[in-house]
């Protein structure tokens, strides 16, 4: 049978297109702006791309800023605003990955346990730890691994149901993995009143400013988890399709699943584990997205990381600078203004989406 | 070499035996009807032939061992149309077709212009080519049941198992379905098992009927010797008559209870 050869070229899959490659990258380069700009501190545009360039080595550029800005722009402001993007990121990407592993349009980031132990981790941290550890490097650490070994248990108890080894099993044992850890971080909160404050506003969320030193602690996992969550991304589309379609499409959905949970579970345990819990981010962001795209997986997952991270950026900075120099919890704001922008969403699009 | 060659195939599912100690070779090219009463195991034995759910015995298919073979090797070889496909409203009919050639690809590849060849021809096989750019949530029973199909047959393999193809048809439909899948046997050469209800459907396009009953063979041969008033008796507990029709059956169910009019 002889086709046209532009028959054959129409019959593909709708990846990236540019348009919206080109969207999602202008929409996070202009949060980055406003989220370097913004603060209580005015430094210009002007001033700030010079003191960029000065940093870059650029001949006869010198930074026109003082000492003290210089130090704000560096050490407070840009470290602040690529940690807001590197969560964002993983935690939109991470919901995107597991609404197509799990099937679930309901699939968030903390589906597995992560939250729970992560929070038992940061509850213990702050509990138990004597003030001078737990500062700013126990903290995450103890999240972090308390994340990982929920995770851990979650797949454990998951396997060890004799049952066909299917994603609802492995979405039950998050659930019982997690019910497990809240109890028990509940436990440990009434034991020591005094912390409750600091559990509650680590539980709602916020971007620290600590410098490079959180963005080069979760930095690593986010990397990884990007690189194997899209170098999947068509296999996610597959997925899509139910566990048995796929294997009879010939791919190894057991083998497949767990590379694409552990890549998303370490990323986001990584990223609660600096930031606390950030609701919303991981819903939103791909759903707003295939709302808007209607694309499948291949496409979503990398619009994902785009988007995420411009949001969480946009998020922050409305988060430290409206009520500033309080800072509102961020998982309140991602919930506050992006519950009205997604029911905007929902009604402004019909059919369309999955 | 047998196309499919079944020895000693049990399968058990939640303690019972659903598939029990069954022998059977499908040769190349045939047309294979499964047919039995709900319940009787054919689902299960068209999983097992495509390894979906664990069994004990041998299924070998063109002489090799399914167990010694990687999933993709083995999806190459055998697509599967199963009784309820999942279609994602949102994805393309050319998206969908181009899966297919998933068993072809390695986990991190994408598609490349054989795969675009190979999905572009099958979609014209089944005149879908225009629809290439329609979302799947768009279209009728009938024409996602045709895109299931050309998503299988990009797939290139040369056995095809369908799991009731035409379960969701209307009759015109039905038959539609029946001709294109017996029409692209003969060009394709492929060999087809499909898991059927329809007994009178299923007489005019088999070469070859199996009774499964209980998860055994109970009957094995061309139609008209399978499809006895009292084999179908005995194992659908169902009154038929059976109607000869040039040279294939047809199968009539009778009313039982007197009419009360």
């Amino acid at each position: 049978m002889n086709l046209a050869a532009e028959q054959v070229a129409d019959v593909r899959a709708r990846g990236l297109t540019p348009l919206w490659a080109c969207s999602a990258v202008a929409f996070l380069l202009f949060s980055l702006a406003v989220g370097v700009l913004a603060g209580p501190v005015d430094l210009g545009v002007g001033a700030v791309l010079e003191s960029a360039a000065a940093r870059l080595h650029v001949p006869w550029a010198s930074t026109p800023l003082s000492s003290t800005e210089e130090a704000i722009l560096w050490e407070i402001r840009v470290p602040r605003v690529v940690l807001a993007a590197l969560v964002g990121a993983m935690l939109a990407l991470a919901g995107a990955a597991y609404q197509g592993v799990f099937r679930n349009p309901l699939a968030d980031p903390y589906l597995l346990g992560v939250a729970a132990g992560a929070g038992l981790g940061a509850t213990i941290a702050i509990a138990y730890l004597p003030d001078g550890l737990r500062g700013q490097r126990a903290l995450p650490v103890a999240a972090f691994v308390g994340g990982a070994v929920a995770v851990l248990l979650t797949y454990a108890v998951g396997r060890s149901a004799r049952r066909e080894r299917d994603a609802a099993t492995l979405v039950l044992a998050g659930v019982t993995v997690a019910a497990f850890f809240t109890a028990w971080q509940t436990f440990v909160q009434q034991q020591n009143a005094e912390t409750l404050q600091q559990v509650y506003s680590w539980i709602l969320g916020n971007i620290p400013s600590t410098g490079w030193s959180d963005v080069v602690l979760i930095l690593p996992y986010v990397a990884v988890a990007v690189v194997v969550i899209l170098a999947l991304r068509r296999v996610v589309d597959v997925l899509s399709l139910g566990d048995d379609e796929a294997a009879s499409l010939g791919v190894d959905v057991r083998r497949v699943r767990l590379a694409l949970v552990i890549a998303a579970t370490l990323g986001t345990a990584a990223a609660v584990a600096v930031s606390g819990l950030i609701g919303f981010v991981g819903i939103i962001v791909p759903h707003a997205i295939r709302l808007l795209s209607g694309v499948g997986y291949r496409a979503l997952l990398p619009l994902s990381v785009l988007i995420g991270a411009g949001f969480l950026v946009l998020a922050d900075v409305i988060a430290r600078t409206a009520l500033s120099p309080a800072e509102i919890p961020l998982g309140v704001v991602t919930a506050f203004f992006g519950a009205p922008f997604f029911a905007l969403v929902l009604r402004t699009t019909r059919g369309g989406g999955a | 070499m047998n196309a499919i060659e079944l020895a000693d195939v049990t399968v058990v599912l939640g303690g019972q035996p659903v598939v029990d100690r069954v022998d059977l070779s499908v040769a190349g090219g045939e047309w294979m009807a499964l047919i039995g009463p709900n319940g009787a195991g054919k689902t299960t034995l068209l999983r097992a032939i495509a390894r979906l759910v664990p069994f004990a015995g041998s299924i070998a298919l063109e002489g090799r061992a399914t167990a010694a073979m990687h999933r993709s090797e083995l999806s190459r070889l055998l697509a599967v149309v199963p009784q309820e496909p999942s279609t994602p409203p949102w994805m393309t009919v050319g998206e969908y077709v181009l899966l297919g050639r998933t068993p072809h690809l390695g986990p991190l590849a994408k598609e490349g212009r054989r795969d675009r060849e190979a999905a572009a021809r099958s979609l014209a096989r089944l005149d879908l080519l225009d629809y290439r750019e329609r979302r799947l949530g768009t279209l009728s029973g009938g024409e996602k049941q045709r895109v299931v199909v050309a998503r299988a047959l990009s797939q290139e393999a040369r056995i095809v198992l369908l799991d009731e193809p035409t379960a969701s048809l209307d009759i015109g439909h039905q038959q539609q379905a029946l001709e294109l899948l017996d029409a692209l046997r003969g060009e394709s050469e492929l060999t087809l098992v499909a898991a059927m209800h329809d007994l009178t459907m299923a007489a005019q396009y088999a070469d070859r009927m199996v009774l499964l009953d209980r998860g055994r063979v109970a009957a094995d041969g061309p139609p008209r010797d399978v499809l006895t008033e009292e084999a179908i008796a005995r194992h659908y507990g169902a009154t038929i008559d059976v109607v000869p029709v040039d040279g294939r059956v047809a199968v009539i169910p009778r009313r039982t209870a007197a009419r009360n009019t």
